[in-house]
C-alpha cells in the first residue's frame, strides 16, 4: 500500500512536467538569452560581438527612449483615471436591483474589449483622419467645429486619441470586476444601513467604496503591469508627431525588429522590465501603506 | 470621526423625510439620468462598429466627402479591391488554425498540471507551484529577441511552431485548473478509479476530463480570444505574407491601402465580424468567466 502512493505522488511529477520544459524552452532560456544578447552588439545576420555594458550606457543617453517612458506613462494616466472612475460608476449602477437589462448593458460594455486590438487601431486611425475621417465630418456637421481638426498633428491631441481608445476597450473589463466584487459585499451590511436610514449616497460613499478598496487597488496594481506595455492599437495609430504617442514596447520593437538592432532592442527589453518592476512594487507599498493607516 | 460620522449620517435621514411627492419625482430625474448615462456608453461602444460597417459599403469618394449615416452599395468593389492585393480568407484560416491547435493543447496541459498540482503530493511541489505562479509576473515581451534568436537556431522561424507549442506553459491556465480541480474533482473517484485498476493518465482523461468540462469550456474562451488577437508573435516570427493570421494582415491592409478607405474599411469588417458572431453566442459564458476570475483574483 505504502509503495503504491508513492509511485502515484510521482505520477503528480510527470504532470507538471510538461509545463516546466515548455516554460524552460520557450520562456526562460530566450529571457536569459536575451540578457546574454543585451551585453553584445549582434544586427542578426553576423555573430554578435560581446561588448559589455555599452548598450546600457547607450540607453542612458538615449532621448527616444526617456520620450518614450514619458509617453507611455502619459498615455497610461490619461487612461486608467478615467476608465476606473467610469468603471465604478457603471458597476455601481448596474449593481442596482431596478435596473432593467444588465445583460445587455455588461455585454455591450464588455464588446469592445474582446475585439483585436490591432484592428481597433487601424479602425480609430480612420475615423480621426483629418481629411476623411468620420469623426471630424460628424463634428461639423453638428457645427461644433467649422474646419476639420489635425489630430494627429497635435502630440496632446494624439496621446489624448491613444488613451481614449485603450481606455474604450478596457472599462468594460474593469466594470465586470468591480460588479464581482459589489457583489461578494454581503447584503445585510445594505440592509442594516437601510434600517439606519442612510441615503443611497451614504451608502455609496461609506460602505461600498471603502468595503471595493482591496478590488480597486488590485485592478491599479494590475492596470501599472498592463499599461505599461501598451503596444498593438498604438502602433496602429502611429508614432505621433514628434514621436509623441511612440510607447516603450513600440520603441523596442521598432529597434530590433525594423532598424535590425536586436542586442540594443534586448537592452531596452530589460529596461522596461525593471521600469514596469519599479511602479508595481511603488503601487503595491502604497497600498500596503494604506493597509496599515487603516 | 466615528461619532462625528454618525452624526452626520443621522442629519443627512432626516433631510430625506421629505414630502413622498417630491422624493418621486427626484428618484424619477434620478432614473432618467442613470439610464441616459447607460445609454449613451453603450452608444458609444457600438458606434465605431456601426460607423465601420456603413463606411466600408461606400465608394472612396464619398467616403473622402460627406458623413455616411446609412449603408451603400460598393461593398462589393471595395472586397474585390481588397481581396486582390491582402489574402484576407487565407489569414482567416492560419488564424484559425493557429488558436484551435494552441488552444487545444493549453487546455489538455493546464489541466494535466493543475490536477497534478491539485491531487498529488510529490517533493517541492509547493515551491513549484509558487514558481509557476511567480512566472506570470514576466511581462511578455522581456526575451522577446531571446525568444526570436532561439526560434532561429531551432530552424523554427517562418513556421506556426513558435505560435503554438509555447501554448504548453500557460501559467494562469494551471491556477484556474488547480482550483477547479480542488472544488470540482472527489478524491474518492480517483480510488475508485485506482480499484478498478485504471493507470494514472487513464483516470486522467476517462475521469477527471469528463468532470473538468464545463471549466475547460471557461478557459478555452479566453485562450481563445487572447491567441486570435495575437499580433506582436507572429509579426516576429513569420515572414511569408501567406502565413500571417489575421491581425497582422489588417496591419499590411493598413500599410499597403493607404489611401484605399474602402478596401481598409472592409479588411476591418471581416476582422470584427467573426468575434461578433463569437460574443454573441458566448457573452454570457465570457462575462460570468470574468467575474469568476475576477473573484479568484
Amino acid at each position: 500500500m505504502r509503495t503504491s502512493s508513492i509511485n502515484k505522488s510521482k505520477y503528480g511529477f510527470y504532470f507538471v512536467l510538461p509545463y516546466f520544459i515548455a516554460f524552460l524552452i520557450f520562456g526562460l532560456v530566450p529571457i536569459i538569452f536575451s540578457l546574454y544578447l543585451s551585453f553584445t552588439k549582434w544586427d542578426g545576420f553576423s555573430d554578435p560581438v560581446f561588448v559589455g555594458l555599452d548598450n546600457y550606457a547607450r540607453l542612458l543617453k538615449d532621448t527616444f527612449f526617456f520620450k518614450a517612458i514619458g509617453n507611455t506613462l502619459i498615455i497610461w494616466i490619461l487612461s486608467i483615471v478615467p476608465q476606473l472612475v467610469l468603471a465604478l460608476a457603471l458597476a455601481m449602477i448596474l449593481n442596482e436591483k431596478f435596473i432593467r437589462g444588465k445583460h445587455f448593458f455588461r455585454a455591450v460594455f464588455y464588446f469592445p474589449n474582446i475585439v483585436t486590438p490591432v484592428t481597433l487601431g487601424v479602425l480609430f486611425s480612420l475615423m480621426f483622419d483629418w481629411q476623411t475621417g468620420s469623426v471630424n465630418k460628424f463634428l461639423m456637421g453638428i457645427g461644433l467645429i467649422d474646419d476639420p481638426v489635425n489630430w494627429f498633428n497635435s502630440p496632446w491631441l494624439s496621446r489624448f486619441i491613444v488613451a481614449g481608445v485603450i481606455m474604450w476597450q478596457y472599462f468594460g473589463f474593469n466594470m465586470l470586476v468591480f460588479i464581482a466584487g459589489l457583489q461578494s459585499i454581503s447584503e445585510e451590511l445594505y440592509e442594516a444601513a437601510r434600517v439606519d436610514g442612510a441615503s443611497k449616497w451614504d451608502i455609496a460613499t461609506k460602505i461600498t467604496l471603502p468595503l471595493l478598496r482591496p478590488v480597486l487597488l488590485f485592478t491599479f496594481i494590475t492596470s501599472v503591469i498592463g499599461g505599461l506595455q501598451l503596444f498593438d492599437a498604438p502602433l496602429m495609430l502611429g508614432n505621433g508627431p514628434d514621436n509623441s504617442t511612440l510607447t516603450m514596447v513600440m520603441y523596442l520593437f521598432q529597434t530590433a525588429f525594423q532598424r535590425f538592432d536586436y542586442s540594443y532592442g534586448a537592452a531596452i527589453a530589460y529596461a522596461i522590465f525593471i521600469i514596469i518592476l519599479f511602479f508595481s512594487l511603488i503601487t503595491m507599498k502604497f497600498s500596503k501603506m494604506n493597509k496599515v493607516e487603516q | 470621526m466615528k461619532a462625528n460620522d454618525s452624526i452626520v449620517e443621522k442629519s443627512f435621514s432626516f433631510s430625506k423625510k421629505k414630502t413622498k411627492k417630491e422624493f418621486n419625482s427626484k428618484s424619477f430625474l434620478g432614473k432618467f439620468a442613470v439610464y441616459f448615462l447607460l445609454i449613451a456608453v453603450a452608444f458609444t461602444c457600438l458606434l465605431p462598429f456601426y460607423s465601420m460597417m456603413v463606411t466600408s459599403s461606400h465608394a472612396n469618394s464619398d467616403i473622402a466627402r460627406k458623413l455616411l449615416l446609412v449603408p451603400g452599395s460598393e461593398f462589393i468593389e471595395n472586397y474585390k479591391r481588397l481581396i486582390d492585393t491582402v489574402p484576407i480568407w487565407r489569414g482567416f484560416v492560419n488564424t484559425v488554425f493557429i488558436t484551435v491547435t494552441s488552444t487545444v493543447l493549453n487546455l489538455y496541459f493546464s489541466a494535466l498540471a493543475g490536477y497534478g498540482f491539485s491531487k498529488y503530493n510529490f517533493k517541492y511541489k509547493n515551491l513549484l507551484f509558487l514558481a509557476v505562479l511567480g512566472t506570470m509576473m514576466i511581462p511578455g515581451q522581456l526575451g522577446i529577441i531571446g525568444f526570436f534568436k532561439l526560434m532561429d537556431s531551432f530552424q523554427m522561424l517562418n513556421t506556426y511552431w513558435p505560435l503554438i507549442l509555447p501554448s504548453i506553459s500557460n501559467a494562469f491556465g494551471i491556477f484556474f485548473m488547480k482550483q477547479m480541480c480542488d472544488s470540482s474533482i472527489p478524491t474518492e473517484i480517483l480510488e475508485s478509479g485506482r480499484i478498478d485498476g485504471c493507470g494514472e493518465l487513464k483516470i486522467f482523461h476517462r475521469l477527471v476530463l469528463p468532470l473538468l468540462m464545463p471549466s475547460l469550456a471557461t478557459l478555452g474562451i479566453f485562450s481563445f480570444i487572447g491567441k486570435w488577437n495575437d499580433f506582436l508573435t507572429p509579426m516576429i516570427v513569420l515572414f511569408d505574407n501567406e502565413l500571417q493570421p489575421l491581425p497582422v494582415m489588417i496591419a499590411m491592409v493598413k500599410s499597403q491601402f493607404s489611401t484605399d478607405f474602402g478596401a481598409m474599411y472592409v479588411g476591418i469588417v471581416i476582422s470584427v465580424i467573426p468575434i461578433l458572431i463569437f460574443f454573441s453566442m458566448v457573452s454570457k459564458k465570457i462575462i460570468s468567466g470574468v467575474t469568476a476570475g475576477a473573484l479568484k483574483g
